[in-house]
Order: C-alpha cells, then sequence, then structure tokens
C-alpha cells in the first residue's frame, strides 16, 4: 500500500481498523458484556429514544394548527408511513400501523445518528435486525394464520400459473417466504455497515498528505450517499414490512 | 475508535483493542444488543402508541375539520356575495329601465311644450306680419301720395322753368297718368 513509502511504517503510518467502530464496550469500567451490561448499544438506542421524544413529543406539543419546524417532521413522518401503510397493504393494515411506525422511526432515527462522527450504528448490527426481521416474520405469519386459516397456504399455491407448475411454484414461494427475513435482515445492516467502514477506509486514507484532498472529497461524497441510503434502508425495512403484512392480510394472489 | 489497550480482550477483540474480524458476527454482544433492543423498541412503542400518534392524528383531524370549516364558511360566503351581486345587477338594470323610461316621457314632454310654444309663436308672428302689411301698405300709399304731389309740383317747376304758362290741372292729369301707368 501507499504506506510502504512511508519510513516510519513501523510505529502506526497507515492503519485500517474500519471496524472497530462498531466494537460493543461497557460505557463504565470494562469487563465481560452480559446481557444486562450498560453499553454503547445502551447509549446510541437512548439516543435514538430521545430524539424520538425530540422530534415526535416535544415537537408536536404545541398541537398547532399551523405546525412549526419540529412538528412538521413529526407530521410528515406520521403520514409518510401511514400513507405508506394504507398503500402498500391496505386499509385492515391500518391498526398494525404503530408497530410499523415503530420500526420504521427506530431504524431511521438509529441510521441518522450512526452518521454522526464517533458515534455507534446500532442498526449496522446483524443481531439488531435480525431481531426486528424475524419479529416481523413471525408476527406476520402467526397474522397470517389467525387471519386466513389454513386458507394462509393459499399464498403458497399460486392458483393462476398452469396446474402442472403449481407444486415447483409451491416449493419457490416457500423458499423465498423463509429466506425473507434472512434478506430483510442484512439488507440493512449491511447497508450501514459496508457504508460506514468504507468512509473508515477513506479516512485511513487522509493520513497521506499526497492523497488526503482526495480522501476528503471522498469520505464527503460517501457520506451524501450514506445519509440517501440511512433514509432509503429504513423505507425499504418499512414497506418490505408493509409487503409482509399484506400477504398475510390478503394470501390470494 | 480504537479502544485503549487496558481493555480486556474477549475472542472478538485483540490485544490492542481492535476488532477482531467482524463485530457483527461476535457471538458475546449479541445477548447485550438483544436486550437493548428490546427495551428501546418497547419504550418507542409506547411512546409512539400511546401519546405521539394519537396526538397527530388528533392534530392532523383538528386541522382537516378546521379546512373543510373555512371552505364550507366560504363557499356559503362566495353564495352570498353572488346573491349580492345578481341584486346589484337587478337594482342595476331596474335603474337604468326607469332611467330611459324616465327620459322618454321627459323628451315626450319637452316635444309637446316645444311644439305648442312654436306654435304660440307662429301664431304671434302671423299676427305680425299681418299688421307689418297693413303698416307697410299705409305706408306705401302715403308715399305714392307723396311722391305724385311732390311730382306734380316738380313737374309745375320745370315747365315754368321752361318758360311755359303751366295749367295746374292738364299737368295734374298728365302726371297722374304717368304714375299709373
Amino acid at each position: 500500500m501507499a504506506a510502504a513509502a512511508q519510513p516510519s511504517e513501523k510505529s502506526d503510518g497507515l492503519v485500517f481498523h474500519p471496524m472497530d467502530q462498531f466494537i460493543v464496550e461497557p460505557l463504565f469500567g470494562s469487563g465481560p458484556i452480559h446481557w444486562y451490561t450498560v453499553t454503547n448499544v445502551t447509549l446510541w438506542m437512548g439516543l435514538s429514544v430521545v430524539a424520538l421524544v425530540l422530534v415526535m413529543l416535544v415537537g408536536t406539543s404545541k398541537r398547532a394548527l399551523v405546525p412549526g419546524r419540529a412538528q412538521s417532521i413529526g407530521e410528515l413522518a406520521y403520514g409518510f408511513v401511514h400513507k405508506m401503510v394504507e398503500d402498500v397493504a391496505g386499509r385492515e393494515a391500518v391498526p398494525y400501523f404503530p408497530y410499523i411506525m415503530t420500526l420504521f422511526m427506530f431504524i431511521v432515527l438509529s441510521n441518522f445518528l450512526g452518521l454522526l462522527p464517533m458515534s455507534f450504528t446500532t442498526t449496522s448490527h446483524i443481531a439488531v435486525t435480525a431481531v426486528m426481521a424475524i419479529a416481523v416474520f413471525l408476527s406476520v405469519t402467526v397474522l397470517g394464520f389467525v387471519k386466513n386459516g389454513v386458507g394462509f397456504f393459499s399464498l403458497f399455491w399460486i392458483s393462476s400459473a398452469p396446474l402442472a407448475l403449481r407444486p415447483a411454484l409451491a416449493l419457490i414461494e416457500i423458499i423465498s417466504y423463509f429466506v425473507r427475513p434472512v434478506s430483510h435482515s442484512i439488507r440493512l445492516a449491511g447497508n450501514m455497515m459496508a457504508g460506514h467502514a468504507v468512509i473508515k477506509v477513506f479516512a485511513a486514507f487522509a493520513g497521506v498528505a499526497l492523497i488526503s484532498p482526495l480522501s476528503v472529497v471522498a469520505i464527503t461524497a460517501m457520506y451524501a450517499l450514506e445519509t440517501l441510503v440511512s433514509f432509503i434502508q429504513a423505507y425499504v425495512f418499512a414497506i418490505l414490512t408493509c409487503v409482509y403484512l399484506k400477504d398475510a392480510l390478503h394470501p390470494h394472489h | 475508535m480504537a479502544a485503549s489497550t487496558d481493555q480486556v480482550s474477549s475472542k472478538c477483540i485483540d490485544g490492542y483493542g481492535s476488532a477482531i474480524g467482524m463485530p457483527q458476527l461476535c457471538g458475546d454482544w449479541m445477548a447485550n444488543q438483544i436486550f437493548w433492543l428490546v427495551v428501546t423498541l418497547v419504550i418507542i412503542f409506547l411512546i409512539l402508541s400511546r401519546i405521539a400518534l394519537p396526538r397527530i392524528a388528533e392534530v392532523l383531524a383538528d386541522r382537516q375539520s378546521t379546512i373543510t370549516n373555512y371552505l364550507t364558511a366560504s363557499e356559503e360566503l362566495k353564495s352570498k356575495a353572488e346573491e349580492a351581486e345578481r341584486a346589484y345587477t337587478q337594482a342595476l338594470n331596474d335603474a337604468r329601465s326607469e332611467a330611459s323610461r324616465l327620459l322618454d316621457a321627459s323628451k315626450a314632454e319637452m316635444k309637446k311644450e316645444l311644439q305648442a310654444a312654436i306654435n304660440k309663436a307662429d301664431a304671434e308672428i302671423s299676427v305680425k306680419v299681418g299688421e307689418s302689411e297693413k303698416s307697410i301698405a299705409e305706408i306705401r300709399k302715403n308715399a305714392m301720395a307723396s311722391i305724385e304731389k311732390v311730382a306734380k309740383d316738380t313737374a309745375k317747376e320745370i315747365v315754368v322753368a321752361l318758360g311755359a304758362k303751366a295749367d295746374a290741372k292738364t299737368i295734374n292729369a298728365a302726371v297722374s297718368s304717368k304714375m299709373k301707368g
């Protein structure tokens, strides 16, 4: 690498630790991390709750007829997710709107908080996104059987296809159904992790004076992209949840 | 954010505090993340479903109803304005026709008055003309008489001047006949 040209390579000239930003560490002291240990995960999830309170509670506390800035953001988020649930999953899905809103707000706030320098991105961890994806998968599946009974299996039995093809299609449908939580969770965690790691790699290059301007430009560009990705991935997670919910409510193709 | 070296190294962190492999795949940390995630999601859900979402829904509904109220009010005002405009146009048309009626009436009256005045003036003028003609005739008669007398006298004087003996009766008769001719 470029570090080979540096004579002071032996100390720590150009070190890449792009994954160190994802380390979970205790906030107070050091020691083993138990499930109850207060860690940087706790801190940044707590900050997302603080952000949520600021946007959705403090901002809307005036209940102004003509909204101010903060209230507009809260109303926009509400209208955005509400319309998404209604458009994608139908009117019967509106009772489940608070759950989807919870997921969306948590993801979007965590993603944006993760963009702050020195921050910890909770949504870049597969453990976090997998729990949410599995929760969505299980609740949607249970809901499908509760609402439709055995009729939920018609989701896999595509009646519009020729009869001979249906068993093969059913197999594909079942496999794709069970792959859903995997893709659902890895998409979000992977996007967040990759973007942040790339920014860190570019940042490490900034230590070399010759290419540091390029590095700064690259970081800026990546940061802009990550801002976009932060929103889009939250949107994608929420809209896929709506799609799965729609399948549970209306399994017939 | 490389952790300090005094941190206990585990199977996910090396002696320098750097991550070994992907921290995402470190099993030791997952229970912690899942626990705090569940806590966070429950808190967010409670905040949203108990307070924030009903409040925003209420605000949006209030705004919608306010807008609807204003719209119906404006609809009402608009119809009122249209009503007023219709009444105004009606009144304007009435006033116009009334004005033209009055105008016609006064025109006719004025014409009548004018005609009467013209007639009266014509009558007066014809009377005056008759009188004038009479007086002109008088004046002409007088003038004729005067001219005849002057002519006779002049003729007499001329005859005398010519040295002839003038017979007044003959001269008078001659002048009279000449003047008539």
